[in-house]
């Protein structure tokens, strides 16, 4: 019985990704986030869990510097990817960004052309010298977001014209663009009918065998199906984290078990 | 931790779940009591009585797994919730093969009261069939109770009966070679004796259940095995 391949949802490497220690967020004085360790592990998917306020989106916000957009928020404490300190001095936000894509909980395409959607970060960040090279990006962004089959007869349509899951395929596609080694995405089907929730998760599953994804999700279930680890967050503290099987069947905290079961906590 | 869900629904379907649950066991436990008491009695009437309500405990575990089937498509449970759903679908198995035993020591009870009786050996079965009665009594409360400790002196319990098993077995070896004609009775009343240990081990995993749905992990100990007969020498006709 030891040779029976392992079920698909476990976790298959140990090279880390991201750390944190020690990570506060301050909005002002109020903390949002109160000493935060996690470490990412490679080519797997990480989902955040907890209730409204809980601060899952704060710290997913932290990995990519997002929080430098609000004037008000302040981080402390420890990020590190591949070892470097992305709040060090010498790291450009642009290009941190660059590495660490990120898919809202709104589709939010620009207002341009299915391909010029896909091809604006490649050229900001000068990925592709030729229209050829650029032509490759694109057709390979998009059918890495399951996207090609329905879009490659409309590329110079508006992005805003597609549906909402194919919007959000499109945006999926725009991150992944630029060769991202993590992706972080909040919320991402959340305004997404069910067969749309289906082929976004089924993408993030095909994403991380090239990616570490880290998604935020309200949906415990959704946090199940398609992640590895799970990472639980309350009143600002990471509860418990752990194999996504371990906290779905067994959690070791109190908090925990009463969330995912659906009790008053 | 709270006890309730946030969706009432949800707990009133675990708690009708587990209500068939302990009703299902408060019938087996009569079967057990009754078919011990007509073997002991010779009431071909009662045996017959036993033998008639285990249809309504076959049905209760057919429902039983239809409402968790039910609840798993509907309320997807998880961590003790999870747990629950998964352990009322094996105890109603067990609790189904132990009143399937008992139907079967009924049955027995009916032919064997066309017989001479073997003396003493009833209420030597009756006492096993006691004892596996109290485990599956206390293997119900520890599951109710959510009581771990009860669980594993449950679990502990089986021996006692796996020894009485053990001397029940050499007692009718002995009748048998003593007068063959004794023989028919004693192998209907050694299958008694051997579905009563059987029924012992279905207990056990109930209460083994039970401790997986307090702790999350099946108890680690090995099973206690006092049911020595398959090893036994003395069985062969030439000692």
């Amino acid at each position: 019985m030891y040779d029976a391949p392992t079920l698909e949802s476990s976790v298959t490497t140990d090279n880390l990704k991201f750390t944190a220690r020690n990570v506060h967020v301050y909005y002002n004085e109020a903390e949002a986030i109160k000493g935060v360790d996690v470490d990412i592990l490679d080519k797997t998917v990480t989902a955040f869990i907890g209730p409204s306020g809980c601060g899952k989106s704060t710290f997913l916000r932290c990995l990519n510097r997002m929080n430098d957009t609000i004037p008000i928020c302040r981080v402390t404490g420890d990020i590190r990817l591949d070892g470097q300190d992305i709040y060090d001095r010498s790291i450009d936000p642009v290009q941190l960004r660059a590495k660490v894509g990120m898919v809202f909980q709104k589709p939010n395409p620009f207002p341009k052309s299915i391909y010029d959607n896909v091809a604006y970060g490649p050229r900001i960040h000068g990925l592709a010298n030729t229209r050829a090279d650029l032509d490759v990006i694109v057709e390979k962004s998009l059918r890495r977001a399951a996207l090609w089959d329905e879009a490659k007869d409309r590329l110079d349509s508006p992005g805003t014209g597609l549906s909402g899951g194919q919007q959000q395929r499109l945006c999926i596609a725009r991150a992944v663009a630029t060769a991202p080694e993590v992706l972080l995405m909040d919320e991402p089907c959340s305004a997404l009918d069910p067969i749309a929730t289906a082929q976004v998760e089924e993408l993030i599953d095909e994403l991380r065998q090239e990616y570490s994804v880290v998604i935020v999700t309200h949906s415990m279930q959704q946090a199940a199906r398609v992640s590895q680890k799970t990472a639980f967050f309350h009143l600002g503290h990471l509860v418990e984290f752990g194999e996504t099987a371990h906290i779905f069947t067994n959690p070791s905290d109190e908090r925990t078990e009463s969330y995912i079961t659906g009790r008053i906590g | 931790m709270p006890d309730q869900h946030i969706a009432s629904a949800f707990d009133r379907d675990l708690e009708t779940i587990q209500a068939k649950i302990m009703k299902m066991g408060g019938l087996v436990e009569r079967a057990i009591s009754d078919a011990a008491r007509s073997l002991e009695t010779r009431d071909e009437e009662l045996a017959e009585e036993v033998r008639g309500r285990d249809k309504a405990i076959d049905k209760l575990e057919e429902l039983i797994n239809e409402e968790a089937a039910r609840v798993i498509a509907l309320r997807a449970p998880t961590a003790r919730d999870l747990r629950l759903v998964l352990s009322v679908i094996k105890i109603s198995a067990n609790l189904e093969r132990i009143g399937d035993y008992a139907k079967n020591m009924a049955k027995r009870t009916s032919i064997l009261a066309q017989m001479a009786p073997v003396n003493g050996s009833p209420a030597a079965l009756r006492r096993m069939a006691r004892e596996v009665e109290e485990m599956l009594k206390d293997a119900l409360d520890a599951y109710i109770q959510r009581d771990i400790n009860l669980a594993h002196e449950v679990m502990q319990r089986d021996q006692d009966v796996d020894q009485m098993y053990n001397a029940i077995f050499r007692e009718f070896l002995t009748f048998m070679m003593e007068d063959p004609r004794n023989i028919t009775a004693c192998m209907h009343l050694h299958f008694i004796a051997k579905n009563t240990e059987r029924m012992g081990d279905h207990v056990t995993s109930i209460a083994e259940q039970v401790i997986y749905l307090i702790s999350g992990e099946m108890p680690e100990e090995p099973r206690p095995k006092g049911d020595q007969t398959s090893l036994d020498a003395s069985i062969t006709p030439s000692s």
